[in-house]
């Protein structure tokens, strides 16, 4: 049942496979360059497991410690997880031990796939489901693990490469900019944060940004209540 | 930073993006339907945290000595050839290799 199951899940996660091995190698070598030893790219994409927010966890990491900051930076980057779980909570059902982890595990990625993809006939859906996640993960931690490990073995000027990180995420406002047909949420982000930036300065903006976003949706909501979906 | 500090730092983290997933399951096991509120917070911040993000990555960039001109030319750069292929990954390494180029020639 198992192996039908893998086999079953493995082809919908080969283009994954390439942009997490890519994404998560660039991920590791960030951290290397930074100085950190692999354990932490390891462990951070194993536990954290949520691509952007490693990203920004090591801008947390090399400034002031202030873990309040770094929970509520991860509620907010990751808000869209809610989403996510909002529309699993059918699919998730009945997948006994597994759904544990299949909400641990749930990235944008196997998101997707799970949104997409329904099992084929006489596999089993839980294990189907399950392959997907684990499957995913799987190439991100290597990723990150084998990233981290080159960057001790290749020495080249690396002054730059955190913009990794800023290219990330335009690519990913110029993508979801495609394909949503409202652009409203995603400016409010942009200048709401911009805004907070220039009033409070590059070191305390993080938390009035968040007020600012949420109270700006919640208001421009309230104006349009037939546009709420 | 301490190493028992950099471990707590990302032990919240990692409490914070587990919050994110957990939550709903939590809040509505079994066939309870979320309130209106939240279903709209839901499908509006994934696209404003992307927004917000874009900001948080150039931070450092708006105060240093070129006020983020590299950071913005590399920008142009990913969203034309973005806007030309389409291709994820190939904007990304793009950008991410003329910005290095950038700030090791002409942005010292």
């Amino acid at each position: 049942m198992k192996t039908k199951a893998l086999k079953a899940a493995f082809p919908h996660t080969l283009p994954i496979c390439i942009g997490f091995l890519f994404l998560g190698m660039s991920y590791g070598f960030l951290m290397r360059s930074k100085g950190f030893s692999f354990v932490y790219p390891m462990l951070m994409s194993l536990f954290i497991f949520a691509g952007s927010m490693e990203f920004v966890t090591i801008n947390l990491l090399l400034s002031a410690f202030h873990p309040l900051y770094g929970f509520f930076l991860a509620l907010m980057v990751n808000a869209r997880h809610l989403f996510y779980g909002i529309s699993m909570l059918e699919k998730y059902k009945n997948t006994g031990w597994k759904k544990a982890y299949l909400i641990f595990g749930m990235c944008d990625e196997s998101f997707s796939i799970h949104c997409a993809v329904k099992p084929p006939p006489g596999v089993d859906k839980g294990w189907f489901l399950f392959f997907i996640t684990l499957l995913n993960q799987i190439y991100w931690v290597s990723g990150a693990t084998l990233g981290a490990l080159l960057g001790y073995v290749i020495h080249f000027d690396t002054t730059g490469i955190e913009f990794v990180m800023t290219a990330l995420f335009v690519v990913m406002f110029l993508n979801q900019w495609e394909d949503h047909a409202k652009h409203r949420p995603a400016l409010t982000g942009l200048f709401c944060a911009l805004l907070s930036l220039l009033a409070c300065g590059a070191d305390r903006f993080i938390l009035p940004a968040m007020a600012l976003i949420v109270l700006c949706l919640s208001v421009s909501r309230k104006k349009s209540p037939k546009q709420s979906p | 930073m301490t190493t028992p500090q950099r471990i707590l730092t990302i032990l919240s983290v990692v409490l914070g993006t587990m919050l994110t997933r957990f939550l709903p399951f939590l809040l509505f096991p079994e066939g309870k339907t979320p309130p209106k509120y939240i279903s709209y917070l839901g499908s509006v911040l994934p696209c404003a945290a992307i927004g917000f993000l874009v900001i948080y990555s150039l931070k450092d960039a708006v105060f240093s000595a070129f006020h983020g001109l590299p950071e913005i030319l590399s920008i142009l750069l990913i969203a034309l050839l973005h806007r030309w292929r389409k291709n994820t990954l190939l904007s990304i390494g793009a950008g991410t290799v003329f910005y290095m180029y950038l700030a090791q020639t002409w942005f010292l």
